[in-house]
């Protein structure tokens, strides 16, 4: 591995995506108004929940915005690179373009997972910022150093976990060809991290933690937020990340070998 | 003519496409399940006694979240992806030879798939009653077709205000971005996350007046047998229907004059 020649590829890739999506401009501008209601949406369910009662799962409200703040960033991300990206590899197995992919003296799962950038989430992005700022002054945060580390530590967790899930889901293409459909199902639960953990009943609770691990997405960053979280937590998204990372790339090199190239 | 059309043609449109839709039984299954999302916003409805503050009972909310999923696994349209898709491939250009509008064949498509995703609908229902077998129900004969019917109803305002946006790949070619624009309100004043009796009374003043809350909100309320205003409702879907449809037509005329035949 090559870090300065992947760096330089990479740059060739930015530039190519952003070329090519910017030829859409009103595109980006209408994303933008997507994101941003779907956003005050989001706060409106959570301020109808929140109507008659102080508390929901021990979260309040200027708590609860946390989460819709980290959610929007995790969500931002998703939609300016893995949304692209993974979505791109059911089109290159179903015409039998991985084979160009595979050829490139390149790492495969690099290229696909980062070819293609949608700039539209970058906004998203900065959205889901300001909202967190706006929820560290409500809730009278105290920044300092190592809190802020510990943040970095779990929001990145987060979206490893998150990259991990949304390859799992693609991987299976090769297999199944067609799984659109499995990212919809994907993208429902991961619609779970918009509210705290706490808030679901038990059995719902284990399954989100356990067998699809959405609660580690959005609910421990916050707690981290809050001052809340406990070590342990933090040491287990730190595993579950690594975990998922690693089988990730497992399972797209296990994937690899069943792939029989189409109409070519 | 129009019996010789609904006869044939639609017959002939609907067998089609129903052997179509069966080959891809899993994927619908897939798209059934991405549908649960009612039933986690139910979960934390009941699991923080939400609903005594607005006067339901937690049988009638889990009752009105059931419908609330079937009417919506019943109203699905994703017209506007399969026009953009065949109008950025050049695929319309045959379809506009034919003495057929090409939405009846997207009409067609979209009633097959319900037809095909009706018993995984039942599956989970089944699946629901068994975790929540206090809410089993069965509503009489009169309110069982009167709710296919407004269901229905509700499948054709978003059928139409789809084609609508469709009809902008005409103009724009990535019309997909608009649709998710509008899917924004929908997925939150359409009742499929909260009931439309619990949102605060600024909101409840003219949503009524809106298209929204008669897609999800009345057809569930009316099958679930909560408290619903019956010929209201389904005048309003009519008068949504009748104000949408000329306008369809108006840009449908207009849009083929621009059509362009992309990609042939």
């Amino acid at each position: 591995m090559n870090l300065r020649k992947y760096l330089k590829v990479y740059k060739k890739f930015l530039h190519t995506s952003l070329a090519s999506e910017l030829e859409y401009k009103t595109n980006i501008l209408v994303d933008l108004i997507t994101a941003i209601l779907s956003l005050i949406g989001s706060i409106f369910l959570l301020s109808i929940f929140f109507q008659n009662t102080g508390y929901i799962g021990g979260w309040k409200f200027e708590q609860a915005l946390i989460i819709q703040a980290i959610y929007t960033i995790l969500n931002g991300i998703t939609n300016t690179w893995f949304n692209p990206n993974l979505t791109e590899i059911v089109k290159h197995i179903r015409e039998g373009t991985l084979d160009f992919v595979l050829l490139k003296p390149i790492d495969s799962q690099f290229f696909i997972s980062l070819k293609k950038i949608n700039p539209s989430g970058f906004l998203e992005i900065m959205l889901g910022f300001f909202l967190l700022l706006f929820c560290i002054r409500i809730n009278q945060i105290n920044l300092n150093l190592s809190f802020l580390t510990l943040c970095l530590i779990t929001i990145s967790c987060s979206i490893c976990i998150l990259y991990s899930l949304w390859f799992f889901i693609s991987t299976t293409t090769i297999w199944f060809v067609k799984t659109w459909n499995a990212i919809e199902v994907l993208r429902s639960f991961l619609y779970i991290g918009r509210f705290p953990l706490s808030s679901f009943s038990f059995s719902l609770r284990i399954f989100f933690s356990v067998f699809i691990p959405i609660a580690f997405i959005t609910t421990i960053p916050s707690e981290v937020f809050l001052g809340l979280s406990v070590f342990w937590k933090i040491l287990l998204e730190i595993i579950v990340a690594t975990i998922f990372l690693i089988n990730s790339r497992k399972f797209w090199l296990f994937a690899l070998k069943f792939y029989s190239s189409a109409s070519s | 003519m129009i019996s010789n059309l609904i006869n044939r043609k639609i017959f002939t449109l609907l067998k089609v496409q129903y052997s179509n839709m069966l080959e891809y039984r899993v994927e619908i299954a897939l798209w059934a399940i991405s549908g649960i999302i009612p039933f986690f916003m139910l979960n934390i409805w009941t699991n923080n006694n939400l609903n005594e503050s607005i006067n339901i009972s937690e049988t009638l909310l889990s009752r009105y979240f059931l419908c609330a999923f079937f009417v919506r696994q019943f109203s699905v349209v994703w017209v506007v992806f399969s026009f953009e898709e065949d109008s950025l491939m050049g695929k319309v250009s045959p379809y506009l030879i034919q003495p057929l509008n090409p939405f009846f064949r997207y009409f067609a498509q979209h009633l097959a798939e319900q037809i095909t995703r009706f018993p995984f609908a039942l599956i989970i229902a089944f699946f629901f009653f068994i975790f929540n077998p206090e809410s089993i129900w069965i509503p009489n004969l009169g309110i069982l077709l009167l709710s296919i019917v407004s269901t229905f109803l509700s499948f054709l305002i978003q059928f139409l205000i789809q084609s609508i946006v469709a009809c902008l790949c005409f103009w724009t070619e990535k019309a997909s971005s608009i649709e998710r624009l509008l899917f924004i309100p929908t997925l939150f004043l359409s009742g499929l996350l909260a009931p439309v009796v619990s949102f605060p009374a600024y909101v409840k003043s003219w949503i009524y007046l809106t298209p929204f809350p008669y897609l999800i909100d009345f057809p569930a309320n009316l099958l679930s047998g909560n408290e619903t205003n019956i010929s209201g409702g389904l005048i309003m879907q009519i008068l949504w229907i009748l104000i949408l449809f000329p306008l369809f037509k108006k840009i449908w005329s207009q849009g083929t004059k621009k059509y362009t035949a992309m990609g042939s």
